[in-house]
């Protein structure tokens, strides 16, 4: 909550100013009676025309300065508030992005989006109430009770008694509340999640006709959220009324001790009307304050909300073990001058080992293999043997648990994250584009492309005819996750937008699959040329499409299952024989 | 949308409410009448507090017991109101959201893939709470503000007419201020909801695909583009809340002239003898509890623009053209045996691009048909239209003999198990995805199921086994993973017909001749369509279709295809190529 707070930290002038300027008004506004006291006592009793002429000028001159003063206080809220959740908004961008693949992984996608929407919305309307209202109710109340104690004493005591009181009412509906208020939150991030759920998967839905039993589980978490609503309700729905009992329980007890002073004369009419007013003064200011201690709250319980996803912290780094880093550079320094340049790696997996932040097994265990500059490696293996994890861990997407990887001798761990991915292009699994141009979406491989680098990898990727085929060229537009693109034409504008950035590495993981065969080839083909001089890795379920790789990794089951060329591994390694004869049956019948 | 439309759309939701709505209002006017009655008791009891020795003790105590009495009932009259608020408000909202999820359930897939997830569900979500919010506020305040400033104008009506006028007079000033101030920021709100929705789409898209934002290290360029839709929502959200945040203190001024015109006015006339100068001082107490509400209306007012533009917001998705409806005469297809036929189908997504084009293909029960081609050539939309997801411009499909437009969609869509490439699981545990199409298996069922799909090995050593919690697509699983419980799913439901669109691309070949052996098993006597790159996958058809453009440009067998040395021997060989 306190970590909100900061965010106002920009706005301290119109924090300030707005509930000042509110005072000013108030302050303005009380003016008003003593004026009319004036037109009563002289005006009417001289009946001097000219003095209530003055007067009522007096009067709307006070109206005019009270508005101008109100507008400004107005302007200065609504200035902090807009600011402030605009600040705050950003500031939970920018570190949702800035979150590692493991807490990605963790945190749900919709509810991310409702905290950077509804509640920060929420937020927002609470602090401008705040800034308006929330401070000028305490400020009269207590100006109001020690208006009591100028006048009377024994009366003013009734209002000692009351406000704590009534505090205790308002205070105790809010503590109460709160967290409720966090409940119909996470209520209305679940109606949220089937609304979501029910566009992204709107086909399989309909394939297995579920849309009647999806709308009656849309209803039940709606009727959930509906009722906690209600209930929450409820109880703030005894705030006006408890505060009602109370400040006219005070009214009543002050007629009681005002009737006794007055009968003993210590008293005067006068002043025991004044008491009362003040009381009722303050009545005014609570049932104010009612209606907005409900937005209040929301806002608070939202503000929470908006500060846990802040809270939320990447891992440490675990710390390298000694003699990462720039030992190894000078040892692999030392083997090349004794041993010639090509006994050098260029990329190094040295006994690397990873398990998953609450997994129970581990992924991949003891991969050990060296790649030289330039080189194609192809991976495969069955589904879930752990080709992506493998492949994740090169551009530090999660660190692994054991072992070490090292580009040109240097521990991935100890290059900074965005200078190591500025290296390497990735074509992930799931092909993606964003709205915008096609134009745009290259970009994203490297921001300063020029038409000739885009068009070259557009060529490489097999994607100049897509691009052709589109009315505007690079300039046609893209609809959000690249609707108005088929499968395989997104996988090869994905795979053009890892090349625009000439990459020192490159990683397909299983890039190619919505490829059909001819173009797969060409592709495949593409890549080896001189065009790209990229190491590249190669992840698919294809032999085919590693059949010419220079180093094939078999993995099975997280571990490495064979290691060397197509030909090697078809003499000595029995899973890559089954994966190859499955595919090529003929061969089978040769071999 | 107009606003007055929308209104009497609200005015319609809130209907099925009204015994409610009548207890609240009766509710709010004896709030009103006894609030109004306390001013008066106490005031009746300072008389009787004259000065030293004349004062009234009994009489007192009578008073006081009365005013218990009126604030207890007020109390609760009160809380009743509000309990009744609440209720209206939070039904009608929950109906509204039944009704837009009813809607979203029912639109073609030709809405749903025009318009970004993001946009529906900020509508869904964030615009119907805004609508709550100024519901609610509506409700609790504008009622009891509007009893009270005629409860008001009533008790000074009888205590002076002349003075009373002038204060009616002065009043629709406060009116047209209000109106003035609101008609402008109508258009502002309606911006700054559009900005809204924008940025929401913007979310949706970057927070959806982080780990694409990540691995292109774009992490600086997103929140740049963040930064300038915030900006421009910042722009439009601090115009919107504070030009109607003008609407009170400018009321508020307006109640200064009305609070001056009574004391001046009424000066004179006491001047003259008009009026005593007793009367005058309640006189005005009372135009000050009569301009009062105004402010409180006028704030409410402009809480109700903004929640009027978010209703029609949502109101425009609820009256979205639904697809057309099944025939009230259409067959319940049952226990189809997989005859399927297209008959000179024609379709293109838009009119500018022509795709499907005169696609005739007739299916008999129990083939295996294959649908190959290059990438963009219309695979993907046969599937479509078989499913019905979208309909033919001309021509027609016929299952069993019968239009699919004669048959309702549940029957026709449940006697295909599909699987697609794009892989969608639900947040959930494992077992519920794969019992979503048949949610009435039992667990053994579940994991024979699995079994088949060879999903299980892996299910086993996941945490919870089958009882892990994914989250929603599914994340934390690889492609290859995702797509075998979705093979898992349908194997379940064991359907009459399949369609298999690119299921297996991100399945190793040793599981994928696996699983296709258990579907042969599985499949044995029914229709499948499969569509694939991989001609491993497929070579096994009784009929391969070789599409390009939009045509089939071959048909036939595996082997009779490679004899005709065509298109379809090209895409063969070219796999042993390089």
């Amino acid at each position: 909550m306190r970590k909100l707070f900061v965010f106002l930290k920009d706005y301290k002038k119109e924090t300030i100013l707005a509930p000042l300027f509110k005072l000013l008004e108030a302050f303005f506004e009380l003016l008003v009676p003593l004026v009319m006291a004036g037109i009563i006592d002289r005006g009417i009793a001289d009946k001097d025309m000219g003095y209530i002429g003055l007067m009522g000028l007096c009067l709307l001159a006070l109206g005019a300065v009270g508005l101008v003063s109100s507008i400004t206080a107005q302007f200065f809220a609504a200035k902090a508030a807009v600011g402030f959740s605009a600040k705050v908004r950003q500031a939970l961008f920018d570190h949702i992005q800035s979150l590692d693949f493991t807490n990605i992984d963790k945190a749900g996608t919709s509810t991310m989006i409702t905290r950077m929407t509804s509640d920060i919305n929420q937020v927002q309307s609470g602090v401008n109430l705040v800034l308006r209202l929330f401070l000028r109710s305490p400020i009269i109340v207590f100006g109001a009770m020690v208006m009591a104690f100028t006048i009377d004493v024994k009366s003013a005591l009734v209002f000692v008694v009351a406000i704590p009181l009534m505090a205790v009412v308002v205070f105790g509906i809010m503590i109460v509340t709160i967290p409720l208020y966090r409940r119909v939150q996470s209520a209305l991030d679940k109606v949220l999640g089937i609304t979501r759920e029910n566009l992204t998967g709107v086909r399989v839905i309909r394939a297995f006709h579920q849309e009647g039993k999806e709308e009656e589980r849309f209803q039940e978490e709606n009727r959930v959220l509906a009722n906690l609503q209600k209930f929450v309700g409820k109880i703030s729905a005894c705030m006006n009324p408890v505060t009602y009992v109370i400040v006219n329980g005070a009214i009543i007890a002050l007629i009681y001790i005002g009737a006794i002073q007055v009968n003993i004369g210590s008293l005067t009419q006068g002043e025991v009307v004044a008491i009362i007013n003040y009381m009722s003064q303050i009545l005014v200011e609570l049932v104010k304050l009612a209606n907005l201690i409900i937005t209040v709250t929301k806002a608070l319980a939202c503000a929470d909300r908006v500060a846990g996803v802040l809270e939320i912290q990447n891992a440490e780094a675990a710390p390298l073990p000694p003699g990462a880093g720039d030992v190894k550079a000078d040892a692999s320094s030392k083997e090349a001058g004794g041993g010639g340049r090509e006994a050098s790696p260029f990329l190094e997996f040295d006994h690397v080992s990873l398990t998953y932040q609450g997994a129970g097994d581990k992924t991949l265990e003891d991969v050990t293999f060296q790649v030289q500059k330039g080189q194609t490696i192809g991976i495969i293996g069955g589904t879930g043997s752990g080709k992506s994890s493998l492949v994740n861990l090169i551009p530090g997407f999660y660190p692994v648990t054991e072992g070490a990887i090292r580009i040109e001798g240097q521990d991935i761990r100890t290059i900074p994250a965005e200078e190591l991915r500025g290296r390497i292009g990735v074509v992930p699994q799931k092909a993606v584009l964003f709205k915008g141009t096609i134009r745009d979406n290259l970009q994203w491989g490297k921001p300063d492309a020029t038409e000739e680098e885009m068009w070259s990898a557009l060529d490489i990727a097999q994607a100049r005819e897509v691009v052709e085929g589109k009315q505007g060229g690079l300039d046609a537009e893209v609809a959000q996750n690249g609707r108005n693109f088929s499968g395989g034409q997104r996988q090869r504008l994905t795979i053009a937008r890892a090349l625009v950035r000439r990459p020192d590495i490159l990683i397909l993981d299983d890039a190619a699959s919505a490829l059909d065969y001819a173009t797969d080839a060409r592709l495949r083909q593409a890549l080896q040329s001189v065009e790209n001089e990229a190491t590249t890795f190669i992840v698919s379920q294809r032999a085919s499409s590693i059949l010419h790789a220079d180093l094939i990794i078999v993995l099975d089951d997280g571990a490495v299952a064979g290691l060397g060329t197509h030909e090697q591994l078809l003499q000595d390694s029995t899973v890559y024989q089954e994966i190859y004869y499955s595919q090529y049956p003929e061969k089978a019948k040769e071999a | 949308m107009n606003q007055k439309e929308t209104i009497k759309k609200v005015l319609r939701y809130i209907r099925k409410y009204r015994i409610r709505v009548i207890l609240s209002l009766a509710l709010a006017a004896l709030t009103v009448a006894l609030t109004l009655y306390v001013p008066i008791l106490t005031g009746d009891a300072v008389d009787l507090i004259v000065d030293k020795g004349l004062v009234d003790m009994p009489g007192i105590f009578a008073i006081m017991k009365k005013i218990g009495i009126v604030m207890v009932l007020t109390a609760f009259a009160q809380w009743v109101m509000n309990i009744c608020n609440n209720h209206i408000t939070y039904h009608v909202v929950k109906d509204i959201r039944e009704d837009a999820f009813h809607k979203l359930e029912k639109l073609p897939l030709k809405y749903l893939d025009a318009h970004p997830a993001g946009d529906i569900v900020s509508r869904l979500i964030a615009d119907v709470d805004t609508f709550a919010d100024g519901l609610l506020m509506g409700f609790t305040q504008l009622f009891t503000g509007v009893l009270t400033i005629f409860g008001t104008l009533l008790f000074m009506l009888v205590t002076n007419v002349p003075i009373a006028l002038v204060v009616v007079c002065i009043t629709p000033v406060s009116f047209l201020v209000a109106r003035f101030i609101a008609t402008r920021t109508y258009s502002m709100f309606k911006l700054q909801s559009e900005n809204r929705g924008e940025q929401t789409a913007l979310i949706e898209e970057m927070i959806g695909n982080q780990k694409i934002v990540k691995t292109f290290s774009r992490e600086e360029a997103v929140k740049a583009q963040f930064a300038k839709i915030n900006g421009k929502l910042e722009d439009s959200s601090l115009k919107a809340i504070f030009f109607s945040s003008i609407t009170n203190p400018a009321t508020r001024f307006v109640n200064s002239l009305v609070y001056a015109g009574v004391g001046i006015f009424g000066a004179f006339v006491a001047i003259r003898g008009g009026i005593s100068v007793g009367r005058l001082s309640c006189f005005l107490s009372y135009a000050n509890q009569y301009t009062k509400p105004f402010n409180e209306i006028s704030g409410v007012v402009t809480e109700l623009q903004n929640a009027i533009v978010c209703a029609g917001r949502i109101f425009a998705l609820i009256e979205e053209e639904p697809q057309t409806p099944d025939a009230k005469d259409a067959r319940v297809l049952k226990d189809a045996r997989g005859s399927v036929e297209l008959k000179e189908v024609y379709f293109q997504y838009t009119p500018e691009k022509k795709l499907i084009q005169d696609f005739n293909l007739s299916v008999k029960p129990g083939q295996r048909v294959a649908i190959v081609g290059p990438t963009g050539c219309g695979k993907t939309t046969v599937i479509n239209l078989l499913m019905r997801f979208y309909d033919v411009d001309s021509g027609k499909i016929l299952v069993e003999g019968t239009d699919i437009r004669d048959i309702t969609r549940g029957s026709l869509r449940t006697s295909y198990g599909m699987v697609l490439q794009d892989t969608w699981l639900r947040g959930g545990t494992i077992r519920d995805n794969i019992r979503m199409g048949k949610p009435v298996a039992t667990d053994e069922e579940v994991v024979q199921a699995a079994k088949a799909a060879h999903a299980h090995s892996f299910i086993k050593r996941l945490p919870q086994g089958y009882d892990t919690v994914i989250t929603e697509e599914g994340g934390g699983l690889s492609q290859g993973q995702k797509q075998l419980l979705c093979i898992a799913r349908v194997m379940l439901t064991l359907p009459p017909m399949l369609i298999l669109d690119e299921a297996t691309s991100s399945i190793d070949t040793r599981t994928e001749i696996r699983i296709q052996k258990a579907f042969a098993q599985m499949m044995e006597g029914r229709t499948s369509f499969i569509v694939a790159h991989r001609l491993s996958t497929i070579r096994e058809a009784d009929v391969i279709l070789v599409m390009k453009d939009g045509n089939i440009i071959e048909q036939g067998s595996h082997e009779s295809l490679l004899a005709r040395k065509g298109f379809y021997a090209e895409l063969y060989y070219s796999q042993f190529a390089v």
